[in-house]
């Protein structure tokens, strides 16, 4: 398991770990049932404030990706197809809102921006 | 258990030309706290309160919900200090040290303490006086935690240290609060290396208290902006904390929430928002 945080960039830490921990989860390197390291290991571990992934892990239990019980620790939560699609829809449209202001900003029309993306689509098939 | 490893209500202190003005802070269980201010700030004597060592003219201070007066025998064996100075007699040697320790303390845990000397590289038969700042700093890091103390005081301990040190403190830190009822709180004027793993600051100020806050909270709440004359001139001065004018721009620190409008404005590290809290103060 890998997570690496960034003090640059402008997003807060515990974003950073959520937003991991969940890539991880639905790349499946991370599968069902398998442990999470303790909020305190893994603010050891980064040297971070044990608030910050404490709030990263309700984050993420929140969200349904992990299930934590108390004196055992946390667990990544049975795959949920649905909040996986949920997900990866909400990442899709982020970087479809990036490829649009690029195509207005390139004056390029809505019409050339579809026929990039199914040329694109059909390609990497 | 009661929620809170150590609690300060309404804490006063006179003296001519200083004092401590209705002090609070509240550290709970399983956290590290950085004590924040500049020298003379009020972090020493409110550490020397907490302490028992002098006394104060009014208020309340509770560690582990226990009274600090008189400093009960429990209450020093569960709280670990580590304080500026180390303040051994120089004549004696590590190992002699060890052994006053070994019978002064009812919790002393001989392996534990032989286990940071390795660690710590620090010489047995060495005399303070021959050691260096950073080793006798180490000593009494090395003795604060072989106690089973609950509790860590630190008063200014990693200043005055290189970055190796500092380093190898913070992995002891975050060592320590892996029992999730053992807390810290560190005094200190240097944050950058503290500032991480912090999850309280408190910050004082001519003997007040200027916030007692989740860091997280903070760094939210605050922003840097950096901005044009004209720029600055637009925006609500209730949001503004402090501010840097220079001949080509302006530079302040900012409840970044409330600035409504196309700005540039960075993240704000813990010595921005004491800088600009102080500077603003003062003025």
């Amino acid at each position: 398991m890998h997570i690496l945080i960034k003090n640059t960039n402008g997003e807060p830490i515990y974003q950073q770990i959520v937003t991991q921990i969940k890539s991880l989860i639905i790349s499946g390197a991370l599968s069902e049932g398998s442990a999470l390291p303790s909020m305190r290991n893994l603010a050891k571990e980064l040297r971070i404030s044990v608030i910050t992934t404490k709030r990263a892990y309700e984050e993420l239990e929140r969200d349904g990706f992990i299930e934590s019980f108390t004196g055992k620790g946390s667990f990544v939560a049975a795959k949920n197809t649905e909040l996986i699609r949920e997900e990866q829809y909400r990442i899709i449209e982020e970087f479809l809102q990036q490829a649009i202001s690029s195509a207005k900003l390139g004056g390029i029309d809505l019409n050339e921006l579809e026929n990039m993306l199914k040329l694109l689509y059909e390609e990497s098939e | 258990m009661n929620e809170y490893i150590l609690e300060i209500k309404d804490l006063n202190k006179k003296y001519d030309g200083f004092a401590i003005k209705d002090l609070n802070l509240q550290l709970p269980y399983g956290c590290i706290m950085g004590f924040i201010g500049e020298n003379g700030a009020g972090k020493s004597t409110t550490i020397k309160l907490i302490l028992n060592l002098i006394n104060s003219d009014s208020g309340e201070i509770t560690l582990f919900g226990e009274q600090n007066f008189p400093l009960s025998k429990k209450l020093k064996e569960n709280i670990g200090v580590v304080l500026d100075e180390n303040s051994f007699p120089q004549d004696l040697s590590v190992n002699t040290i060890h052994k006053i320790m070994k019978n002064s303390f009812k919790n002393w845990n001989e392996i534990k303490f032989n286990n940071y000397l390795k660690r710590f590289t620090l010489p047995l038969d060495k005399k303070i006086k021959d050691l260096s700042r950073g080793m006798k700093m180490k000593l009494s890091l090395a003795i604060a935690l072989s106690h089973q103390a609950k509790l860590l005081i630190l008063d200014e301990a990693t200043s005055g240290l290189d970055p190796i040190i500092r380093d190898e403190i913070l992995d002891l830190f975050m060592e320590f609060i892996q029992d999730e009822s053992h807390s810290i709180l560190v005094s200190s004027h240097i944050m950058s290396d503290l500032e991480k793993i912090s999850d309280y600051i408190a910050f004082i100020h001519s003997g007040e208290m200027v916030f007692c806050e989740e860091k997280d909270k903070l760094i939210e709440k605050y922003g840097l902006l950096k901005c044009s004359h004209e720029e600055f001139e637009t925006i609500d001065k209730a949001y503004v904390i402090g501010q840097r004018k220079h001949s080509f721009g302006v530079e302040a620190l900012i409840k970044k929430n409330m600035i409504k409008g196309n700005f540039q404005i960075e993240a704000a590290g813990i010595e921005d928002i004491m800088l600009y809290n102080v500077k603003e103060i003062n003025s």
